[in-house]
């Protein structure tokens, strides 16, 4: 019985007392040329300490660096709190859209326009940290998460099954699965919502809604989410449903981890990032596809999806050093550094860059072959109320759970965007 | 005492400082923090993050846009079934094991009232987390446990159901808060003089009647308190709910009460902006909703209540 008052006291009380260490830390006589990093990237601690500050030094011995992670979920409100309160740290970690263009809104972020390396960003790279009319970009692209799925080779192999390209070819494959063994065909659960959007529907959707195209065709209202393209990415994900675990409406996403990570699901509908994850817990061998293509298709589309950003403090104490940080950021040696110490996580750059960890690199194959694109209700689609993105979790989710059709889901998105968005209307 | 008569009532300074240190205190984080908020939701922020005045825009937009109302209302209900469990279930439950403990011939009652207190004061995280070990439908031991017993094939997954995942994670809760009705109840009951309930049982009654003829009269204000603090509670719960559904509380909201509803608009979810107008305008309903509640209660029921010195 504690209660939500007892919860926002104590988070004031943890800000006041941070506030009070941040200041405490501000005032102290640092040495000339620190930079702090903000992140939500608690996880990369020490990829940060050992692998990329030392990288860092080694050119530029002068300028320390400090990573200074907070847990992902606080991260939105404590950052708007650091910046309005003068306490945050030089160097930002950007989310992508709207999060970080109230920021720069705000005051809060400076341009990164001039920083030099910029030029190796293509305008879909830069699209998540750029002001709507293209002209001022105020982060440097850091990462991208790709989609698509992750595959236990060992059963695919006990099953004599091959990798599908189809969606024809998909379906056969968990059926097969499914009537031949005891494992889960697909894992994937509906309990947390997020997974069933962003797994399922963003995962297997470009290539209904051709990538970019599509994607640009909802913002310019050309297209609606009522559309065949739409409906039917819904449909192919109520397909699922029966190939899913037992139990999977309340199946979470640690729950579905492990299913896939002991060995007792053959296919996992992945983000990227996951591959980190069974690289430390699966003691079997595993590969991955891309999204399997819909019937009659031949070119392929994938969510490469922007996702990590580094922008700069408009009122860092130490703005020249940050720069020449942002610029690091923006080379060669960076991107494959990041890429290589987290697998999973792509550079956005043009840069070159080879990975040593093999299913990244598959991953990261699937760009030469099939057109990128990013998560379609992230940029403008997700400012108005009710909100686009929790709209897809909560439909999507509920298509799974076999509560609401795909032309019912299909409908709900297309009312709520029509509800607040002109070119919808 | 002369002096003090000859100057009259002399103004009392010592009180002053006495109560001084609590009034600041309570003042500076309680009652000034509530009134800003009150403030704040006449106020709507623009992109700058600068604050206008739009006076009762905010509660407008609430009740009658239709993005926001369907929400509040549904957070609403869902609260009203929330306290009805807590007062159908727990209430009634903690009246049950505060009656048995306080018979005289229970046996080990101190380990009883210990492992029956013990889950409330454990953190809601880690009930959360047990329990969705428990009834996990690919690793939970419910299942296995209905097994046993011949009943496998009414399992299902309770937690992921529109259906049923409200009344799920309220037993939940009502497992963890049993204790503290148990204890007040139970103390109550230790209050109530021997003389009374021997000379009930003397005079012929059995232990049914003596509870409830006797009793069960005397704790009536207890049972008061008890309730109230039930309400203020659930209306203002929103830990379990998060541990276990997080913030968007699905399926499809079915598990949407105010605090996840009131944590959504304050802080934003995912790639919804938060709202300090909006927020406060949702927090200023709660604490209307509860201070009704809490009045009417007074009002109507604890006023009318006996209180007894033995």
């Amino acid at each position: 019985m504690t209660s939500i008052t007892g919860f926002a006291r104590k988070g004031l009380m943890l800000a006041a007392v941070a506030g009070v260490a941040t200041s405490m830390l501000a005032s102290a006589p640092v040495a000339a040329g620190t930079l702090k990093i903000e992140s939500w990237r608690n996880d990369d601690l020490q990829i940060w300490m050992d692998k990329i500050i030392p990288a860092f030094n080694k050119m530029h011995a002068d300028i320390k660096v400090v990573f200074d992670p907070m847990p992902p979920a606080d991260y939105n409100s404590a950052i708007n709190t650091k910046l309005a309160g003068g306490t945050s740290g030089d160097l930002v970690t950007c989310r992508p859209f709207d999060a970080s263009l109230a920021l720069y809104k705000q005051g809060h972020l400076t341009s990164v326009n001039n920083i030099k390396g910029m030029e190796n960003f293509s305008s879909v790279a830069k699209s998540a940290w750029t002001t709507d009319d293209g002209k001022v970009t105020f982060c440097v692209p850091m990462a991208s998460v790709i989609h698509g799925f992750i595959y236990n080779k060992e059963i695919f192999a006990e099953l004599g099954l091959s990798v599908p390209k189809t969606e024809a070819e998909f379906m056969a494959v968990v059926k097969a699965v499914k009537a031949k063994s005891k494992y889960t065909p697909i894992a994937l659960g509906s309990s947390d919502q997020w997974e069933a959007a962003t797994m399922g529907f963003q995962n297997i959707g470009p290539n209904y809604w051709k990538g970019e195209a599509g994607r640009q065709a909802l913002i310019d209202g050309s297209a609606k989410y009522t559309d065949a393209a739409y409906v039917n990415t819904w449909k192919a994900l109520a397909a699922w449903a029966p190939y899913m675990g037992k139990g999977y409406k309340a199946q979470k996403y640690p729950d579905t981890q492990n299913l896939f990570s002991l060995g007792r699901a053959a296919i996992y509908p992945a983000g990227s990032w996951d591959i980190n994850t069974f690289n430390g817990q699966a003691d079997f061998k595993f590969g991955a596809f891309p999204p399997p293509t819909p019937a009659g298709q031949s070119d392929c589309y994938i969510s490469d999806h922007t996702d990590i950003g580094l922008g700069i403090n408009a009122h860092s104490k130490n703005m020249k050093d940050a720069e020449v940080f942002m610029s690091w950021v923006a080379s060669a040696e960076f991107a494959e550094l990041y890429a290589n110490a987290l697998p999973g996580f792509f550079p956005l750059s043009n840069h070159k860059v080879s990975l040593k960890d093999p299913v990244a690199q598959e991953f990261v194959n699937w760009r030469g072959k099939c057109k990128s694109t990013i998560r379609n209700s992230y940029q403008i689609l997700s400012r108005g109320k009710p909100n686009l993105e929790n709209t897809l979790w909560n439909v999507s989710a509920q298509v799974l759970n076999g509560s609401m059709t795909p032309a019912q889901a299909a409908a709900e998105a297309e009312k709520g965007l029509k509800g607040w968005y002109k070119p919808h209307q | 005492m002369p002096g003090f008569a000859k100057s009259g009532k002399r103004f009392p300074t010592h009180i002053v400082v006495f109560l001084a240190p609590a009034v600041i205190v309570y003042t500076l984080f309680m009652i000034y923090p509530l009134l800003d908020s009150l403030r704040v939701s006449f106020y709507t922020p623009d992109d700058t993050g600068a604050l206008s005045f739009v006076g009762l825009g905010n509660y407008e937009t609430l009740f009658f846009d239709e993005n926001w109302s369907k929400g509040f209302w549904n957070a609403l209900s869902n609260n009203f079934i929330l306290f009805a469990i807590h007062m159908l279930v727990q209430n009634p439950i903690g009246l049950l094991l505060a009656a048995l403990l306080s018979l005289p011939t229970v046996r080990g009652r101190n380990i009883y009232r210990t492992a029956m207190f013990l889950p409330t004061m454990m953190s809601v995280v880690i009930i959360g987390f047990v329990w969705q070990l428990i009834l996990n439908p690919l690793w939970g031991v419910a299942e296995t446990l209905l097994d046993i017993i011949g009943m496998v094939d009414y399992f299902q997954p309770w937690l992921g159901q529109e259906s049923t995942a409200l009344v799920t994670i309220s037993l939940i809760s009502v497992w963890q808060f049993v204790g503290i009705p148990m204890m007040l109840i139970y103390a109550a009951l230790l209050n109530i003089p021997e003389e009374l309930t021997e000379a009930a049982i003397i005079d012929g009654a059995n232990h049914w009647q003596v509870f409830w003829r006797i009793k069960f009269p005397l704790i009536l204000p207890t049972l008061g308190i008890v309730s109230i603090l039930t309400f203020v509670a659930n209306f203002n719960a929103f830990d379990l709910i998060y541990a276990i559904k997080g913030g968007l509380a699905g399926p499809n909201f079915a598990t949407d009460i105010m605090g996840t509803f009131f944590y959504r608009v304050l802080f934003g979810f995912q790639l919804q902006m938060g709202s300090n107008g909006m927020g406060a305008t949702v927090a200023a309903m709660m604490f209307l909703i509860i201070l009704t509640g809490v009045i009417i209660f007074f009002f109507a029921v604890q006023r009318r209540l006996l209180r007894h010195s033995f």
